[in-house]
């Protein structure tokens, strides 16, 4: 550069890159306007070809052959691979082993990939992918293990079973002056990003490879392509610029459409496409952990929780993917915000013949906080006391009812608090009241209420993974470049970090441009989950600004004579006592006279430790927390179902961003909800999904959506030293759709006068909320 | 050749294969890839883009939001198609546009050009639309981050405040630009588009394989889920007899190539009861496409208007460019998608008598989603009374319960009897339990639909009964 940049005259004076201004999505104008690109959208190489994989056709059974010979000569093919093709690596596991990139002599699951085509178009491979012939035999096979039951008994798991433990359970079991037992099941959940899967690879000279993907974790896609392919981690790229959703159904299980392609691109030399019609996606790729959960429950007479016994069994499908630590976050979970005095909690990994099951907002969690509400529920019908009474009396306290049963000690514990407040703003008692009165003069439609509370630990149970990079450009115009290791899949990163990144340097949040994830900015980075992307990518960032800064501030203070420490950035100047000067200005300056503009941030989040083998440590660097209260109607005839009104207070500590905080509180609580209420996964007899697209999985539509919707942000700030005090909201507010399923059981539960706590699976469909109605109309005689 | 705009440009399209989609002509073929493709079915929205044309005055544009990955080009026949690129003038937003951003409606973004587009639909059709009519119009359109809140809010905001945008103030030129495109076309080489009974019926001689199209919400699944190659395609939708709508002396009768949206007035007019079979069939951007023709001709078991066909006695007028027949309903399917259809023969009407003044009927639909969902069980009731209450005829129609659309002819038993006397509701429920032999599937159990078929039994009696017709029975109050 000879020459530098002009300044512009008059400085922009956008004040909106400040920390707690709810700055727009960076991306929601080229959003709206159809310019935002998404992976199928980059503008296609001349030679590129299609690729589309095929699957097999039953849930077991041993591969004797795979005829190819009508798929070879299908019109446009180009290639087939099948596993015996992959020069590298053939199992793409990301923790454990087990997961073949095409099946490997064994058939796992009824859908699973059994080989790839690539041909001239998305069609021509699709349709040729139909016209294999896969002959295998159930000899020296295992028959399909179909059902979480049968996996139990069978002692199937992919992972050995695990347990924490307080106390001691029998005896205080024994002891205590009421006894519940309940087993129930909880559903899955398919992710359904609006996006499906869908890679791009594109192979460059020196036997390099550029993939664009649509992954939660390019880095891990990265080292499979290279695992594949039997390179070097250098001679792969990762491009990730957005996900049209992502919710941990792209963390691990993007990268087999990415390694697919790229065994394609290197054996053809051509740019390949690899995306997966809906249905295929849905087959293919693993869900939410569907658990069959059981508790014994032992409580005194005011309803505190004396000994629980609690087992979730996970149905992990056929390998261990992430499963490990999903059950063992469902572990974790199983208190939710409660003292569990004496307890035993046991984690299973059921092993199946389904697809993998994977992350999903909140990992485990949610399937285990089940437990907790469905105890308080049940304690509540025993004693006749409101269920709102006893989930407060059995909170954590800040006395001696405040270690977690791994040993972790609520700090901080603000949810007595926040839910006082929420009881008062939602009305909860004169509401309660006038539910009462309805639902005695009516008698086909039914109300209920309920108030749930949230208490989720923050950070990876992987302790490594708690670790993060930035990287920083100030150019000589005075515009920056920030670069992390987190993906923007919808939930706002990119926003918040150029918030941050304008913060520090007090510039307007347009001088801020964030560029997309690449492995070749920032390295060996950890997956964007468990809500952690601000947290921690935030931090690296800002550690990178913080080293420009105090180069740019050193620099300054030798210039003015001052102290460099007293220098501030602020409303595009920097300050040392009476000088000033532009930022763009002195960044000028400092380009002429030899400083370094570009820095690298890193960040581990501090005072995390756990300890498997004994089960106790702090895995948990802070806890975010939350409650809601629904109001429900329920037909007693059909089981159709009305959330009328919720009401959200939510801990996000300090906000950085309050219009993207509430949007990751009400989608989440949707998303939780769907789960809950209407999205069925259903397999048929033969291991087959046949709820395999979204005419028959059903996702909540804009009319359920709830007509009172007040959502509140908890002012309150983060105790730990988290980036700029605020907390992670990523998964949390998914979890406050519980108190939806206790309101519809709330309602149920009326038929008996509030005696009976009606069992109910999730999600409570139509036809079960039907089913626990007849129940307990036949049981009960009411 | 069809020749339509795209935008602000004139297409004349000749040479695509016939089962092309307008979604995939637009990504593939134009590299329009604003419109997304979530699903390819139908179901998601992510695809919406919105037709224009001429109002039954031919002086005004009319605006309608359809799914692009169920519809073949033969759609766009002397008509705009916009789509989320073109809305913006230069770097200023759309209203819809901007409304989204000011209320932090998208998130990750892939289901936001489709919003827009249904948004669009709704900001040209309606003056201050409420909060359901917002949920109607946006009924079609998925959003798996938001939760909707902010997206309902900004399309209330954006409606609203509505000003005249570019396309109002552009609507002369455009009227003049589809008045210039060239006419009286017969579609392209496999795609054909006759505009006249006889055209049709040489057409189908002519190409005895070729399949039948109304708003292809059924047929394209074929193409797009199935894989087929569809390669010799008919559309019924510009012939004249197939698209009357019309209030004779007896009853209405309705085109088959009337899309649903379109016939809505008409019939709700006469079968008000309809309501909500109505704004929970599909979506709203289906519901712009779909036909009573094509759900009749489908023949599926689970689809919605048979049931209301049946408890009402409609008739079917097929045709077949030479001689008309008139099928009663009662007989038109004869089994697992099948119907007494000739293979030469199409439908062209409808038929559905008024009701005599003093009857009652009711139409109801059970699924897992209230919008956009398929019936797990349709049920249709209708009677007919003296002036003593008897009952003097009961019809019914049943979707989901047997392998066609089928009505429960056991209860005339009931004739005769007083309908608010409880052992004619007791009659009718021991009649109906055992009427079906419902099946297991994906959406419900056989025993939930059995229950379901006694359940509504039991809603109809409880509705319309003067001692118990103040209970609520009803989770969503539509107005
Ligand atoms: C997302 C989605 C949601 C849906 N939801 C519902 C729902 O809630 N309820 C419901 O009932 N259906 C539903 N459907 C199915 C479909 O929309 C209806 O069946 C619709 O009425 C079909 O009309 P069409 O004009 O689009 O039919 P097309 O697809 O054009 O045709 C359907 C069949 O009928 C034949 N056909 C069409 N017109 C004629 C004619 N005039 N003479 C002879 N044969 C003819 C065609 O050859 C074809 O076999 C849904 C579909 C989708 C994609
Ligand atoms: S792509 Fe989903 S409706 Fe068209
Ligand atoms: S913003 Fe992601 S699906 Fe709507």
């Amino acid at each position: 550069m000879r020459k530098l940049i002009e300044l512009p005259e008059s400085p922009i004076s956008d004040k909106q890159g400040r920390i707690g201004k709810s700055t727009k999505h960076e991306s929601a104008t080229r959003q709206v306007s159809g310019k935002a690109r998404y992976t199928d959208d980059i503008p296609e190489q001349v030679n590129i070809a299609y690729a589309a994989v095929g699957t097999a056709n039953q849930s077991s059974g041993r591969i004797i052959e795979i005829n190819l010979t009508e798929v070879r000569k299908a019109p446009g093919v180009i290639d087939i691979i099948t596993v015996d093709d992959v020069p590298g690596h053939t199992d793409i596991a990301p923790v454990f082993d087990g997961d073949p990139i095409l099946a490997d002599g064994q058939i796992k699951f009824h859908g699973q990939p059994v080989f790839a085509v690539l041909a001239e178009s998305v069609t021509q491979a699709r349709q040729a992918a139909l016209k294999a012939q896969i002959k295998t035999s159930d000899e020296n096979s295992e028959p399909a293990c179909l059902s979480v039951a049968d996996a139990k008994e069978k002692e199937h798991y992919v992972r050995p079973p695990y347990s924490m433990m307080r106390g001691d359970f029998a005896e205080s079991y024994a002891s205590s002056q009421h006894q519940i037992t309940q087993q129930f099941d909880v559903g899955g959940q398919e992710h359904l990003y609006l996006e499906g899967q869908v890679s791009l690879a594109l192979p460059e000279e020196q036997g390099r490879m550029m993939i664009y993907t649509s992954s939660q974790h390019p880095s891990e896609v990265q080292k499979l392509v290279a695992e594949v392919l039997d390179v070097k981690l250098h001679k792969v790229t990762v491009d990730m610029r957005r996900m049209g959703g992502g919710f941990g159904g792209k963390e691990t299980q993007a990268a087999q459409w990415a390694c697919l392609a790229a065994l394609f691109a290197q054996r053809n030399q051509r740019a390949v496409k690899l995306r997966l019609p809906r249905m295929q996606d849905m087959i293919t790729t693993g869900k939410r952990h569907p658990f069959s959960n059981s508790f014994s429950l032992g409580f005194n007479e005011e309803g505190l929780i004396q000994a629980t016994k609690i087992e979730v069994a996970g149905n992990c499908g056929h390998s261990p993917d992430l499963s490990d630590a999903i059950v063992d976050r469902a572990m974790f979970h199983a208190d939710n915000a409660y003292y569990l005095a004496n307890c035993e909690i046991e984690g299973l990994r059921c092993k199946l013949n389904q697809v993998s099951h994977t992350a999903f907002r909140g990992f485990g969690g949610p399937q285990g906080m089940l437990v907790a509400e469905a105890m308080m529920d049940a304690i509540a019908r025993q004693l006749k006391e409101d269920p709102l009474t006893i989930r407060k009396r059995n909170l954590y306290d800040d006395d001696k009812r405040n270690t977690t049963h791994y040993g972790m000690q609520v700090e901080h514990n603000l949810l007595p608090d926040l839910i006082e407040k929420l009881e008062a703003s939602s009305d909860y008692w004169s509401r309660r009241e006038a539910i009462r009165a309805f639902n005695e003069t009516s008698p086909i439609i039914k109300k209920g209420l309920a108030l749930t509370p949230v208490k989720f630990g923050i950070s990876f149970t992987a302790k490594h993974l708690n670790q993060a990079g930035a990287l920083l450009h100030i150019y000589t115009d005075g515009s920056i470049q920030i670069n992390h290791g987190g993906t923007e899949m919808g939930q706002g990163l990119h926003t918040k970090i150029a918030q941050i990144v304008a913060n520090e340097f007090g510039l307007p949040i347009d001088f801020i441009e964030v560029t997309s994830t690449r492995t070749d900015k920032v390295p060996n980075t950890s997956p964007t989950a468990a809500s952690s992307g601000t947290d921690i990518n935030g931090k690296a960032a800002q550690n990178a600004c913080i080293t420009v800064k105090e180069r740019l501030a050193a620099f300054y203070a030798e210039q003015v004579k001052g102290d460099a420490e007293q220098v501030k950035f602020e409303d595009q100047k920097v300050t040392l006592g009476e000088h000033g000067i532009e930022f763009s200005e002195l960044v000028q300056q400092a380009y002429m006279s030899r400083i370094s503009l570009s820095a690298s941030g890193f960040y581990k989040t501090p005072k995390i430790h756990y300890n498997r083998e004994e089960a106790k440590g702090r895995p948990f660097f802070y806890f975010a927390n939350g409650a809601s209260v629904s109001e429900v109607s329920i037909d007693t005839l059909t089981g159709e179902t009305k959330v009328e009104r919720v009401d959200i207070l939510h801990d996000v500590g300090n906000s950085i961003n309050p219009a993207i905080d509430i949007g990751q509180i009400e989608g989440g609580f949707i998303q939780g909800m769907g789960w809950l209420t209407t999205e069925d996964l259903k397999w048929d007899e033969t291991g087959r999904l046949i709820s395999n697209n979204p005419a028959t999985y059903k996702i909540p539509a804009i009319g359920d959506t709830p007509e009172v919707f007040n959502v509140d942000l908890y002012p309150r700030a983060n105790e730990e030293d988290s980036i700029y005090n605020s907390k992670a909201v990523g998964e949390p507010p998914f979890m406050l759709a519980m108190s939806v399923w206790s309101a519809i059981k709330d309602a149920i539960s009326s038929l008996s006068d509030y005696q009976v706590d009606p069992e109910l699976s999730t999600p409570a469909t139509p036809e079960r909320i039907v089913d626990a109605v007849d129940k307990l109309i036949a049981t009960q005689g009411f | 050749m069809i020749s339509f705009m795209l935008n602000n440009e004139v297409e004349q399209i000749s040479d695509v294969p016939p089962d092309l989609t307008l979604l995939n002509y637009l990504r593939e073929n134009k590299k329009l890839t604003g419109s997304k493709e979530g699903c390819a079915s139908g179901d998601c929205g992510a695809c919406t883009v919105v037709i224009a044309e001429k109002n039954d005055s031919g002086k005004k544009l009319e605006y309608k939001a359809v799914n692009s990955c169920v519809t073949f080009l033969s759609a766009l026949e002397g008509k705009q198609l916009i789509t989320v690129e073109h809305l913006a003038k230069g770097e200023e937003l759309h209203p819809v546009q901007q409304s989204l951003v000011d209320f932090h409606a998208s998130q990750c973004g892939f289901c936001t050009p489709g919003f827009v587009m249904s948004m669009f639909a709704l900001y040209h059709q309606s003056n201050e639309p409420n909060r359901d009519d917002v949920l109607h119009a946006l009924s079609g359109n998925l959003c798996r981050c938001t939760g909707y809140r902010p997206i309902i809010d900004a399309t209330l905001n954006a409606c609203h405040n509505k000003q005249p945008d570019k396309f109002d103030l552009e609507e002369e030129r455009t009227l003049a630009q589809l008045d210039a495109l060239p006419r009286e076309q017969q579609g392209i080489d496999g795609l054909y588009t006759p505009k006249t009974r006889q055209a049709l019926a040489n057409l189908k001689r002519n190409h005895p394989d070729a399949r039948l199209f109304a708003g292809s919400t059924d047929l394209a699944l074929e193409s797009t889920q199935q894989l087929k190659t569809l390669n010799q395609l008919i559309s019924v939708s510009q012939v004249p007899e197939l698209n009357v709508l019309q209030e004779e002396e007896n009853g209405v009768r309705i085109g088959a190539a009337v899309p649903l949206n379109k016939l809505k007035p008409l019939l709700l007019k006469h079968f008000p009861m309809l309501d909500e079979l109505h704004w929970r069939f599909a979506s709203m951007p289906i519901r712009n496409q779909a036909t009573l023709g094509g759900n009749v001709a489908n023949a599926s078991p689970i689809g919605d208007m048979p049931p209301a066909l049946l408890a009402l006695n409609a008739s079917i007028v097929v045709d077949n460019g030479e001689n008309k027949r008139n099928i009663d309903i009662n007989s038109f399917f004869t089994n697992y998608r099948q119907t007494q259809l000739a293979t030469d023969e199409w439908i062209e009407s409808i038929f559905i008598p008024y009701l005599p003044q003093d009857s009652i009927s009711r139409a109801y639909k059970v699924s897992k989603r209230m919008e956009d969902d398929i019936s797990a069980v349709c049920a249709v009731f209708n009677i007919e009374f003296d002036d003593k209450h008897q009952i003097t005829r009961i019809s019914s129609g049943f979707g989901g319960v047997a392998a066609t659309p089928i009505k429960a002819v056991e209860l005339k038993q009931l004739e005769g009897k007083n309908w608010a006397a409880k052992s004619t509701y007791e009659l009718g429920t021991e009649i109906l339990s055992q009427a079906f032999q419902p099946i297991d599937d994906v959406r419900a159990s056989a025993e939930y639909r059995q229950k379901m078929i006694t359940n509504l039994w039991r809603r109809f009696w409880l509705e319309t009964n003067p001692s118990t017709a103040r209970i609520q029975t009803r989770v969503i109050s539509h107005a």
